[in-house]
């Protein structure tokens, strides 16, 4: 008889045991996608602080360009006005695509190529655009393991229990290597 | 990838803290056997005994030293510098941002002053890790290439294999010195006792001999043992395995496998290679022109797998082209 009940009683500590492991296993997940979304904020905004320094360095060379300059403001204006993480996102592809022209009309300006400024600000952006594109990649990789461990048995009976401290998260599409490179500095 | 990389890591903290305790043990009963050697006439076990507590004393000061400071030892072995982000902006961002896709504190960043093109991480853990470059890799590479090599070091870092690695250098660098130190005294023992005993017959030089002789035959059987258990550790497959996840972190294998090709055939001597760090690098240095090995075949004294197979099985991760992000994917699932 006692032999039984400590049986009995061994098993519930053991289901105890593996629940709260399996428990703080999806909550160590869930925060580590979202400080990886926050990683990419961080990333973005060093971005976005870099854009009027940059602006200001191009304009003293080549200040008839004022179409690229129009655009990388206007990208920038509306990251700053953007409402939903859609429309968020959708300005942030945004500058990085007037960032690309603006440093394709760069190359028109030998003087401007020679400016160590320049050349610093450029190497800083490009740095920070292949972290963005890093950040958001460890971001889907963190949501990956934590749909993971939501989904497969038995965290997903944990996950069922308390569903709504467990939400979905969404991923972000995977951007190719190519679309990664960024203009080259040549040292 | 059979292995998931917590099982990995689970392994390589395993050896490393088997790597210790086989040291510990070692040079506890070898101070125990000096100590018993050198009193054993007196009767009592006063000598052996205070063998031990100065090889413990050792023991454990080395232990310490290995786990804390087998990085300096490693960096400075190689003649590297820390540099700042003014210094190196260009690889200073790489280094960060490939952290950032691994998910680690970004390590220190050291530079090699040297032509020769190599990469080597250290530290205990990700949280104490440091990753060293040389001039030459730098000057030659460029972005995706160099991407690919810190994604290597980053994985290695990642597995916890730069903690293993690292406990090596200093344990077996301090076997090999121990061994050679005896060897040594023991040659000269040898030539000394000798006269001792044909000047006033025999006695405490015989002895001292005799210790000597032990120690040195012990430590001469050892010491292969030991270079073995560095062979060991070092497996090819641990390099496989870094390639294969550094891979991942750029989601570009051609990077690092064209990085190799530059690393092999532009091949230049690099002046700090010495066989206690010459496993740490991402290719094996030599250290003069024409001692370089050839870049297909392999004896089982290399440190590394054959570059050429590296690079082989990088480009087929390649070709799996649209399968490639499929294929990296289903290998995280399993972390």
């Amino acid at each position: 008889m006692i032999a039984v009940v400590i049986i009995i009683v061994a098993l519930l500590l053991l289901l105890i045991v593996g629940f709260i492991a399996i428990f703080n296993g999806l909550v160590s997940k869930r925060n580590r996608v979202d400080n990886a979304w926050h990683q990419i904020d961080v990333q973005l905004k060093r971005r976005f602080d870099l854009i009027p320094n940059l602006v200001e360095t191009v304009k003293g060379y080549a200040a008839h360009e004022k179409e690229v300059f129009e655009k990388v403001t206007q990208a920038r204006a509306m990251v700053t006005q953007a409402g939903s993480v859609g429309q968020r996102a959708q300005a942030e592809g945004m500058i990085t695509e007037a960032l690309k022209t603006l440093f394709a009309v760069a190359e028109n300006y030998p003087d401007l190529k020679a400016n160590q400024n320049f050349l610093m600000l450029q190497e800083e952006l490009s740095g920070t655009e292949s972290k963005i594109a890093f950040a958001r990649q460890f971001y889907n990789d963190s949501v990956m393991v934590y749909d993971n461990a939501r989904q497969k048995f038995p965290g997903n009976i944990v996950a069922g229990m308390f569903s709504g401290k467990f939400p979905d998260k969404e991923y972000f599409e995977i951007e190719a290597p190519a679309e990664r490179e960024t203009p080259k500095v040549q040292f | 990838m059979k292995t998931g990389i917590y099982e990995q890591i689970a392994a390589n903290k395993w050896k490393s803290a088997l790597l210790v305790s086989l040291f510990m043990a070692v040079v506890v009963a070898l101070g125990f056997f000096v100590g018993y050697l050198f009193s054993y006439r007196s009767g009592s076990l006063g000598g052996a005994v205070t063998g031990l507590i100065i090889a413990s004393v050792i023991a454990v000061i080395m232990a310490l030293v290995s786990y804390y400071k087998s990085d300096s030892a490693a960096l400075m072995m190689s003649g590297a510098r820390e540099i700042t982000r003014e210094e190196y902006p260009y690889l200073v961002n790489t280094v960060e941002g490939l952290a950032i896709a691994a998910g680690l504190p970004t390590p220190r960043v050291y530079v090699i002053d040297t032509d020769a093109m190599n990469a080597f991480a250290t530290g205990r853990d990700p949280q104490h890790a440091s990753i060293a470059v040389t001039r030459g890799l730098l000057e030659r590479c460029n972005r995706l290439e160099l991407e690919g090599v810190i994604a290597h070091e980053m994985s290695h870092i990642k597995n916890y294999d730069i903690r293993l690695m690292c406990m090596v250098v200093v344990l077996v660098g301090f076997v090999v010195i121990a061994s050679e130190l005896f060897l040594r005294m023991f040659i000269w023992g040898g030539i000394g006792g000798g006269r001792r005993r044909s000047g006033d017959g025999g006695g405490e030089g015989g002895i001292i001999y005799l210790a000597l002789l032990v120690i040195g035959l012990v430590f001469l059987i050892l010491s292969p043992i030991f270079a073995q258990l560095l062979q060991l550790s070092i497996s090819r497959r641990r390099e496989y395995l870094a390639d294969a996840s550094g891979a991942m972190l750029t989601r570009y294998p051609e990077g690092l496998a064209s990085a190799l090709e530059k690393l092999t055939v532009e091949a230049r001597p690099f002046p700090h290679a010495s066989k206690a760090t010459a496993h740490l690098f991402i290719v094996q240095p030599f250290r003069k022109e024409g001692m370089q090995k050839h870049p297909e075949r392999s004896s089982i004294w290399d440190t590394h797998p054959p570059v050429m197979e590296r690079i082989r099985r990088l480009r087929a991760m390649a070709s799996m082209d649209g399968m490639f992000n499929q294929a990296m994917m289903e290998a995280r699932l399993q972390q």
